[in-house]
């Protein structure tokens, strides 16, 4: 802040006797300018992101670091993280298959309703996510029509495991989708069709080509779905049950220590779920680091 | 291998990109499709390759009938215009994808195929190229290896898709040359598609003229520019002066000349249009059968100058190009006076849609309906 005070006083002055200081000066805007645009943008992102992430960290080590890490020795707790892991490793694995799949048919063939179904994958993101759970409970509620089949086949949906995985499959399905159509729109066909006018079977022609295409997409995709499925809150909340032990999500169970004033705990499960999604986004940047020259050349034409 | 095309119909929607399309290519043959966007050039390549489904018709190898055969079984070697080389892969396994992805049982053992890759790539002059990425590559370079990608799986035909559209002039200019002399040593059978008639003419044996998912003529390159079968030849093998004239008495004459201009023995009669190029004309003193006019400009290009003259009778303007005269010889200026005659020229039916723009018919240009004459000396088109 205070090199903003220090240069931007001072620049007027010179400026008709230096007219030539700079040299693109077009596309620069005045040094004041670009101080000020910055300060704005590190003190919005200070107010609005870094303070409460930072008074997250701050809260669960408010009492010392011993209390923090018998927060994590709680059945219940290591419960609940179990579960979340598990809904992400069945929820994420899906959805790149599904993902992919609906990518594939909408950038490589033209069909009727294409662009309904572009709609239909953005649907989770613009429906409320405790709609999406409503909709589970319909289905597979006490009332639910799909409830007497499944109760006596398969077994218990709602209030259970398998809720929450549909829930968490639901609200994430289009980040994958979404990261890879524009990726696939942009890169054509004509790669395809040169692996096939040279021999290669369908299979080799997606293994061998298209998926080193769309690799560095698929991977953001990946990461930013595994972090809301990890994440998720309403629409696992309307289908979870809250039972604790068993049904109860990271997500669902910060709030239920929350609400039961046990501070520590809920903001040190808090600070684990930070983590999780802090680690996805230092591998995103690790590996857009590790191997820029690949991606650049995969962005070049 | 020889490839014969029967028929070939193929609509995009409501849009016949293909309208019924005979064609033999001859085994070993350096094959033009030369036309302007839309004309279905692009069509009929993809449609040898096996890469767009055909309506109607057949395409035949030699005595195999490909119509039904997949792109892989097709063995064709496409060369994409934008190259299309996998941007993941070095030079060298670019090459040697076409022999990698091959069954088990079919595949070369690796030195094999890095024997056969070294060769490709000494054969296309990208020999220690071997390890770069496609990024790494100039235009000219990119052309090539996509070439002997696709020349690795020993294909049947190989086709090109406008293969120099996105080259600079001179890159352009050297890689045709080099092309015609690789066909001349390799003796693959080779369409390519282009929209450049300079190209055309200079690489191919043969040249097949398309317009609007029709194929307006096939011929060798001097049939093509020497005697066009129709308006749209002839407009699309240089920019033509189009003259009125009348035929009559078994002779053409020029709108205003009071001589014949040669004799005529075609099936026209009455007023025609007279095509003649620029070149086509000569300067000429007092003769009936010539045009007097004014130049109006005079611009030097190279060795040729450009004349804009607008003629006496019905105040045509054309452009007509003659060499650059010796100092000795009289220069023209804007305002001199000016007899000119085409000692080459072509006559059609009046109003024969040159770009089929003019009316939504097809351009029904009969063949044969357009005669070509070459009057005053005789002289051969020398390219």
């Amino acid at each position: 802040m205070s090199q903003i005070e220090n240069t931007a006083p001072a620049d007027p002055a010179p400026i008709p006797f230096e007219p030539l200081k700079q040299t693109n000066s077009v596309v620069t805007e005045a040094t004041w300018v670009r101080w000020l645009l910055i300060a704005i943008g590190v003190a919005f992102l200070s107010l609005f992101l870094m303070l409460p992430l930072l008074s997250v960290f701050v809260e669960a080590l408010r009492k010392g670091f011993g209390p923090f890490f018998d927060a994590f020795s709680d059945s219940d707790t290591i419960a609940a993280i179990k579960l979340t892991l598990l809904a992400a490793a069945i929820a994420v694995p899906l959805n790149l298959v599904f993902g992919l799949c609906a990518a594939w048919a909408i950038t490589k063939f033209e069909f009727r309703g294409k662009q309904l179904l572009i709609t239909l994958i953005d649907l989770p993101f613009s429906v409320s996510p405790v709609v999406a759970g409503l909709i589970y409970v319909l289905i597979f509620g006490a009332q639910g029509w799909a409830q007497p089949w499944f109760g006596d086949h398969v077994g218990k949906v709602l209030f259970a495991v398998p809720g929450i995985v549909l829930a968490t499959i639901f609200v994430t399905f289009p980040f994958i989708a979404r990261e890879l159509i524009p990726l696939m729109q942009e890169q054509g066909t004509e790669d395809e069709q040169a692996a096939l006018s040279l021999g290669a079977t369908g299979w080799q022609t997606f293994t061998r080509v298209t998926l080193p295409n769309i690799k560095w997409g698929l991977l953001y995709g990946v990461l930013l779905c595994n972090a809301r499925a990890m994440g998720e809150f309403g629409a696992v909340s309307v289908v979870s049950g809250h039972i604790r032990g068993l049904t109860n999500t990271m997500p669902l169970h910060i709030e239920i220590l929350y609400n039961e004033y046990e501070f520590v705990a809920a903001f040190a499960v808090a600070s684990l779920l930070a983590m999780l999604a802090m680690v996805t986004l230092a591998a995103k940047s690790f590996l857009e680091w590790r191997y820029a020259d690949q991606l650049a050349a995969s962005r070049r034409h | 291998m020889d490839i014969k095309i029967r028929a070939v119909h193929k609509h995009y929607g409501s849009f016949h990109a293909l309208r019924g399309i005979d064609l033999d290519i001859e085994s070993g043959e350096l094959l033009a499709l030369l036309g302007p966007s839309g004309s279905g050039k692009t069509t009929l390549l993809r449609a040898i390759a096996g890469l767009e489904p055909l309506d109607a018709g057949q395409v035949l190898f030699g005595d195999i009938d490909a119509t039904s055969l997949t792109v892989q079984d097709r063995k064709v070697g496409f060369v994409f215009q934008q190259y299309a080389l996998f941007k993941h892969m070095t030079v060298f396994d670019n090459v040697a994808f076409g022999l990698t992805v091959r069954p088990k049982h079919e595949r070369p053992s690796t030195s094999e195929i890095a024997k056969r890759v070294g060769d490709l790539l000494e054969l296309v002059q990208l020999g220690g190229l071997e390890k770069r990425y496609p990024a790494q590559l100039s235009g000219g370079q990119k052309q090539r290896v996509a070439l002997a990608r696709a020349l690795a799986i020993e294909p049947r035909v190989l086709l090109l898709d406008e293969p120099f559209g996105a080259l600079d002039a001179k890159v352009r200019k050297d890689l045709r040359r080099w092309l015609r002399k690789l066909h001349r040593e390799t003796g693959y059978t080779t369409i390519f598609v282009t929209h450049d008639q300079e190209e055309a003419l200079e690489l191919a044996d043969r040249v097949v003229v398309m317009s609007r998912g029709r194929i307006e003529q096939v011929g060798s390159t001097d049939q093509v520019y020497d005697y066009p079968q129709t308006p749209f030849v002839f407009d699309f093998l240089g920019s033509p002066n189009v003259l009125p004239a009348v035929v009559r008495d078994g002779h053409v004459y020029l709108d205003g000349a009071t001589a014949p201009l040669d004799s005529y023995s075609g099936p026209l009669l009455g007023p025609v249009d007279l095509y003649a190029r620029p070149d086509d004309f000569r300067v000429v003193h007092s003769d009936p059968a010539g045009l007097a006019g004014t130049v109006v400009e005079t611009q030097r290009t190279g060795v040729l100058i450009r004349l804009t003259i607008t003629l006496a009778a019905g105040g045509h303007g054309i452009e007509i190009e003659i060499p650059n005269p010796d100092p000795e010889m009289q220069v023209w200026g804007a305002g001199d006076t000016i007899s000119v005659r085409p000692a080459h020229f072509s006559v059609f039916a009046v109003g024969t849609p040159a770009n089929g723009t003019a009316s939504q018919a097809p351009a029904a240009t009969t063949p044969g309906l357009g005669t070509s004459h070459t009057v005053v000396e005789s002289r051969s088109r020398g390219r």
